[in-house]
């Protein structure tokens, strides 16, 4: 099958005959926003200001961040550090009702910034508070937005931004293209594109804008907010080397062998969402097209068939090891290595191995005790 | 206490397959099923209606058969169903399909007021999120989304409290009804249908909103008229150009070894970064 999918030709983009609204012609810019929840910043942002550089200059505009939070200098500074990843300027909009992220006064922050300044690009990234901004800020401008993109480009002929994405659960990818409205918005998925390199020589300016909303008028209270680390919640996305199990395991218990494993290598365990839907493990877990997309150094794959589902989630892995008894499995179509077998025999001989591995190669290093 | 949920058909993206030579989807066998994440939405409206004795109505926009999903709702124990359908609001984005939703939830709010839109958290074919927000910013609501716990509903004072997922880690917000909120998955676990109600779903005639019976007049923001958002373009994935090197043995033990040694030898940077990273953990034993 894979042959036969690379001789498949890309069909040409086709483009509606659609104008530019006139209202929008003078749209101009490329704006990123700058996620951060309690003080951090979701990587993801930069992550953005990267591509959106990209972007920028294709359209030979500037690229602006676009931060929005309470009041203080550890804000403020979110400014300098868009500048450091890329961006040409940042707008900045604080008041104590940004404090924390609520979905009104950041739609009315944003939308109010959008109607003031016009950019023709607006990007964030992907996660559940950008998300949750994203669809509202759409609707509220009544613009395009597009979802979790994979890749974008621009077509300088016109100025439309191309946004790919996956598309039923990664089965196909297509071009999206907004015609008639500005912005043209999309979110992005963390960890698909590269991180920018960060220089702190560089210096921009900042635009400030009043947000206009009293906290009486915000209908929605922050009771409380219980942080992750208090929970150990797995942080898949980030991890540089994951072993993940699928329903080939067997049974739920096999996945113990997988824990065994990834204690041997501090890794982190994914999962494929077949295994997940049968509640072998919680759904944070999942990688792929309805899960998490992840970029590890090491992708240890053990009883997962390689479901384009779960492919669009791992496949940018340095490194993929697929343990499987199917040597026909689609995953061996975009794997480095195969060990082919039952899994519950190589997983623990695999995590010997590395022990040994891990151990010789200390004692060698002048052994560290 | 009325809650309107949304559901949507979609085709079992786990079964698609994409023909090899010509780029398109087989959608030929492929079984239609009940967007999975919004039964969490339907089980959560039901179990409110299990405490209070809430009136819960279904709805879709979708084609004509669409209609078999939301029998299956009924069979799970909501009291209606709408489905919306109509040429013109065929073609959609998301924000054309806010448009519809939005307008039918106003004309059901206008025969039964509306306190609660559940929606789940996305669909599995389309994967955007966006459309619960939509439609909370079409009524002017307040949106609640990612919403992994109910903590508490109090319909006279009109007020509710939930747990959402945040990034690192779970917001607890007080807000004000009606409201619009969308559900985490593996929040609850959806029932089974019992005989009388799979008796009463088989013998409900699912009534069919167009444009007209659902009171919208200005068909101007629905379909693909309504819809900025075009596809330019499909195409199925470019494969990374590897095929699996299989590992020889004739133990596991033996394969694995053999794995390391291969593995080790093609990327020595892999090895460093694992050792390095086992330091930082300081797991050294």
């Amino acid at each position: 099958m894979s042959d036969a999918r690379d001789g498949a030709r890309k069909p040409a983009i086709k483009k509606p005959k659609r104008a530019l609204e006139a209202r929008f012609v003078g749209y101009r810019g490329v704006w990123v926003f700058v996620e951060h929840e309690r003080g951090h910043v979701h990587p993801v942002s930069w992550e953005l200001i990267g591509k959106g550089r990209e972007l920028a200059d294709k359209l030979q505009v500037e690229l602006a961040g676009v931060v929005l939070g309470g009041n203080g200098a550890a804000v403020r500074a979110l400014c300098d550090e868009a500048v450091f990843h890329g961006a040409d300027l940042c707008y900045l909009m604080q008041d104590e009702v940004l404090l924390d992220y609520r979905n009104q006064p950041y739609t009315k922050g944003m939308a109010s910034l959008v109607d003031t300044f016009q950019p023709e690009v607006l990007m964030l990234g992907a996660t559940t508070q950008g998300r949750d901004l994203a669809g509202s800020v759409a609707t509220t401008l009544l613009t395009g937005l597009t979802a979790d993109c994979t890749g974008l480009d621009i077509d300088t002929s016109d100025r439309t931004l191309l946004s790919v994405r996956p598309t039923f659960g990664g089965s196909l990818m297509c071009t999206i293209v907004n015609m008639s409205t500005r912005p043209q918005m999309t979110t992005v998925r963390p960890r698909v594109m590269p991180m920018p390199a960060r220089d702190d020589a560089r210096s921009g300016r900042v635009i400030e804008h009043p947000l206009g909303l009293s906290e009486a008028e915000v209908v929605t209270k922050v009771v409380d907010f219980i942080p992750d680390a208090q929970a150990d919640k797995p942080q898949l996305a980030f991890a540089d080397f994951i072993v993940a199990g699928g329903r080939g395991l067997a049974k739920p218990e096999n996945f113990e062998l997988l824990f065994d494993l990834a204690r041997e290598l501090g890794a982190e365990v994914g999962a494929s969402r077949p295994a997940v839907h049968a509640n072998w493990v919680e759904a944070d877990r999942q990688v792929g097209q309805s899960g998490k997309t992840v970029r590890p150094k090491l992708y240890i794959a053990a009883g997962i068939s390689g479901a384009v589902q779960h492919r669009v989630g791992m496949e940018g892995a340095d490194v993929i090891v697929a343990v499987n008894n199917d040597e026909k499995a689609p995953i061996m179509d975009f794997s480095n290595y195969a060990l082919i077998g039952n899994a519950a025999d190589l997983l623990p001989a695999l995590t010997e191995a590395f022990r040994s591995r891990i151990a010789a190669a200390r004692a060698k290093k002048g052994g560290a005790a | 206490m009325h809650i309107v949920v949304c559901v949507k058909q979609v085709p079992d993206s786990a079964q698609i397959r994409v023909h090899p030579v010509t780029n398109t989807i087989m959608r030929q066998g492929v079984p239609a099923i009940i967007n999975p994440f919004d039964l969490f939405a339907l089980e959560e409206a039901l179990l409110i209606k299990d405490r209070t004795g809430a009136r819960v109505t279904v709805i879709s926009m979708g084609p004509p058969y669409a209609d078999v999903a939301l029998r299956k709702c009924l069979s799970f124990g909501a009291d209606e169903a709408i489905l919306l359908t109509d040429v013109a609001f065929a073609g959609a984005d998301t924000l054309a399909t806010t448009y519809v939703l939005a307008g039918a939830i106003r004309q059901i709010d206008r025969q039964h007021p509306v306190d609660i839109v559940f929606t789940g958290k996305q669909t599995i074919d389309g994967d955007t999120a966006q459309v619960g927000p939509g439609i909370a910013i079409r009524l002017g609501w307040q949106l609640l989304t990612y919403v992994s716990r109910l903590r508490s509903l109090d319909t006279a004072a009109r007020r509710i409290t939930i747990e959402r997922r945040a990034e690192g880690g779970v917001q607890v917000l007080e807000s004000r009804l009606p409201c619009v909120i969308t559900l985490l998955e593996g929040i609850n676990e959806m029932r089974f249908a019992d005989m009388a109600g799979m008796f009463r779903a088989a013998r409900y005639d699912v009534p069919r909103w167009d444009h007209t019976t659902a009171g919208i007049d200005d068909l101007g923001g629905a379909g693909i008229k309504g819809s900025p958002t075009v596809v330019a373009q499909v195409f199925a994935p470019t494969p990374k150009a590897v095929t699996a090197l299989p590992i020889p043995g004739d133990t596991p033990r033996a394969k694995a070894e053999a794995l390391l040694d291969r593995m080790f030898a093609d990327h020595p940077k892999l090895e460093e970064s694992l050792l390095d990273h086992l330091q930082t953990l300081g797991t050294a034993r």
